[in-house]
């Protein structure tokens, strides 16, 4: 076969050279950019890792594929590329769903290659044979499996196309192992042909002026940030805008970041364990500015009575997202960066004196707060003393219940990417080897998992994994020795009826030191400062278990079906004063 | 209320499951759902009859249009389009009663496709509302089996919309 040369590629590239499947994947992967890979080995993924053998990727092996795919995640929370998890197929596609399910709702940038049996026995019930395509196609912004190996380096281009771009998401690519051991004449880099997969990045300009306008207008104004200003890298934009147009700002669990905390316009989070200044000014405000959120039922509470008072703005880039759980009077369609530029452009200052007084009265009245004078070793004080040793500048990963609110409400961050934590599907397990993710992205950062008990008992195994890379992240577990958030509803909406919320649980010091990294146990409240001092310091990996108050609540709390601005615990807080 | 949508998809493996999938997730009801080959060898139509306020209905076409595969979403509501149902019927005709029942036929603009000792299988086409009559006036003879196709339509020419 003759080798046409094609217009668009080198002259180099254009000859036909033939290659393998597993050869084809991996060439790609090193031209996209990727330098970091996470997953597990298997039967019909072996002609791959065949080729990643020398391949200049670094390749990390967890201890389970769902470890794999929560550090993929977090390797692309944290450092704003894609994440790349590759698993075997049945068992190993399977255990990625979790994690797949995990980036989905927090529309993480992740692309999951898993390996299949050999086409000509799908479908036959083969070893290890899964419909994987089925069963992660709700768990995934785009799967696909490959049948024919000329369709294979445009599929995973493509992969990582619709993985990183519009509402980022993970996709997953299913490869037959006939196809990775198949041969082709590759001729030039594939093209990526999505004819049904169009983004809108700019903001329709009437739009955003009347945002603007009503921005202009607003007496009351709150701006309440998600996830997607730090998924677009839009902080510094954001700064610049709520600087410029003078706004309070609340943010949601995965908008913690998008801006500085130690700010007075920092509203902190809102929602059902948010700030009650926070949900107060929501429920008072006459104009909601939500940008890259997505109105979700921890934050609204009650949606019929949802800042009643209020017009709503609502940028997004996913139109799926906007008049969704909530009416929307000027919804914005497109990237945050480039509308947050723009709506800077047509805003201007207002003093809002008024507005500005009220929201500091209810942020001096109603702070998060803890009973400092107590003896016991309070998880918020723990996180506190994180916080202020770590100078608000680790990289912060959570488990999920207490644990993850008590985080944020108490560690004030100050930049994008420093809060890690499993927001929409609130997977427990994702503390660990979110910090083990965030390391290999950011190996100079302070990596913190502050995790619970039981969330770390999901997944403590991945120590290991930091043992095995030498990773100096450091687990500081708050050992309630209970589910704690579960065992909280169950006091607060089941008479104390304990059921089954609380496990034995292991000395995690003995554990850390028998997967070689090191323990440290703290159950004095004088101890904590000295604790977190030494877990600082260590160079390899540490686990704190810190043995705190074993029936302490989050406060304040909106319980199921109510206002935002009906919130239980505020007279037990103010009684802490 | 019912809403006709048409997607226009990629002719590709999964789709079908991705949209029925996603129906299904997000509970939409679907009335009907067609799918057939279009002019374009790699595009297919879906022509999905829902049921729902226009709230839902609005969601249901973003989360269509959200699928990776699907080209393209339109909603008929209020648009003047031409809807089609073919529906192929078993009607328990004995010899004696046949000319009645070629009368109804003729009336409804149908055809007789097959006739045994007991029975007449007759193919009418149209919109639903007519499908639904020929069915009632044959009920009284017995209905022995009714396979229906769902609705597929498109906008007449000239109105607004491409």
């Amino acid at each position: 076969m003759s080798s046409e040369s094609q217009s668009s590629a080198p002259a180099i590239e254009a000859a036909a050279t033939v290659k393998t499947g597993a050869q084809i994947v991996v060439d790609t992967l090193v031209d996209l950019g990727v330098e970091t890979m996470f997953g597990y080995t298997g039967g019909v993924v072996l002609p791959l890792f065949d080729r990643l053998y020398d391949a200049p990727i670094r390749f990390i092996i967890p201890r389970h594929e769902q470890g794999g795919c929560h550090m993929a995640d977090a390797y692309a929370r944290a450092s704003g590329k894609v994440g790349v998890v590759l698993a075997t197929s049945g068992p190993g596609a399977c255990n990625l769903v979790t994690g797949l399910g995990t980036a989905m709702m927090d529309s993480i940038p992740l692309v999951a290659l898993t390996g299949q049996v050999r086409t000509d026995l799908i479908g036959n019930d083969a070893f290890q044979e899964a419909d994987t395509t089925g069963i992660t196609r709700p768990v995934t912004k785009y799967n696909s499996i490959v049948k024919d190996i000329k369709d294979l380096e445009r599929t995973v281009r493509e992969a990582f196309h619709i993985a990183s771009t519009g509402r980022p998401g993970p996709v997953l690519v299913d490869l037959p192992v006939d196809i990775s051991v198949g041969k082709y004449k590759c001729n030039g880099k594939a093209q990526i042909d999505l004819p049904g997969y169009r983004i809108r990045t700019k903001g329709h300009a009437r739009q955003i002026s009347m945002a603007a306008e009503a921005i202009n207008k607003a007496e009351r104004p709150v701006l309440y940030v998600g996830g997607g200003v730090i998924l677009a890298n839009a902080a510094a934009e954001l700064r610049t805008f709520a600087e410029k147009a003078h706004l309070p700002v609340t943010m949601t669990l995965l908008g913690l970041g998008s801006y500085d905390q130690r700010k007075p316009e920092s509203l902190d989070m809102l929602g059902m364990h948010g700030s009650a200044y926070a949900n107060y000014a929501v429920q008072e405000c006459d104009l909601l500015i939500a940008i890259g959120a997505r109105f979700d039922d921890r934050v609204t509470g009650k949606v019929a009575t949802f800042a009643p008072n209020a017009k709503i703005v609502h940028v997004d880039i996913d139109p799926s997202s906007i008049s969704k759980n909530v009416h929307v009077d000027i919804p914005v369609v497109g990237d945050a960066k480039h509308i947050l530029v723009e709506l800077t452009k047509e805003v201007e200052y207002r003093e809002r004196a008024a507005w500005f007084t009220k929201i500091a009265d209810w942020k001096k009245k109603h702070p998060f707060r803890y009973d400092k004078k107590a003896k016991t070793v309070k998880p918020q004080y723990v996180i506190d003393e994180i916080c202020r040793q770590t100078n608000h500048d680790a990289v912060i990963t959570t488990g999920v219940g207490q644990n993850q609110m008590w985080t944020a409400q108490f560690y004030k961050f100050i930049r994008p990417r420093q809060f890690i934590s499993s927001g929409g599907l609130g997977t427990m397990g994702f503390g660990l080897p979110a910090a083990i993710g965030a390391q290999i992205a950011k190996p100079d950062a302070t990596v913190i998992d502050i995790d619970g008990d039981h969330s770390f008992n999901m997944t403590m195994t991945e120590l290991a994994t930091a043992v095995q890379y030498e990773l100096p992240i450091k687990v500081c577990i708050l050992n309630n020795g209970y589910m704690g958030m579960v065992r909280q509803w169950q006091e607060l909406f089941y008479n104390r009826r304990y059921s089954c919320s609380y496990l034995k649980n292991p000395n995690y010091a003995d554990v850390a030191r028998a997967l070689g990294a090191v323990g440290i146990t703290v159950d004095k409240k004088e101890d904590v400062p000295k604790a977190v001092t030494q877990m600082l310091a260590e160079k390899q990996p540490c686990v704190a278990d810190f043995r705190v108050e074993r029936e302490e609540n989050v406060w304040p709390m909106v319980p199921a079906g109510k206002s935002i601005s009906e919130m239980d615990g505020l007279t037990i807080l103010e009684s802490m004063a | 209320m019912k809403h006709i949508i048409s997607a226009l998809v990629e002719n590709k493996p999964g789709v079908l499951a991705h949209v029925a999938g996603m129906f299904a997730a997000r509970g939409f009801n679907i009335d009907s759902l067609v799918v057939g080959r279009t002019e374009d060898p790699n595009l297919s139509r879906m022509t999905i009859v829902v049921i729902g306020d226009d709230h839902i209905v609005e969601q249901v076409r973003k989360q269509l249009a959200r699928i990776i595969p699907v080209v393209k979403v339109q909603d008929f509501a209020g648009r003047a389009v031409v809807a089609r149902d073919l529906m192929l019927v078993s009607i328990a005709v004995p010899p004696e009663k046949r000319p009645e029942i070629f009368a109804l036929v003729e009336m409804f603009r149908g055809h007789v496709v097959d006739i045994s000792q007991k029975t007449v299988m007759v193919e009418v086409s149209g919109p639903e509302t007519k499908i639904e009559a020929f069915i009632d006036v044959c009920r009284p003879y017995g209905i022995k089996n009714v396979a229906r196709t769902g609705t597929i339509a498109m906008p007449r020419q000239g109105t607004s919309e491409d």
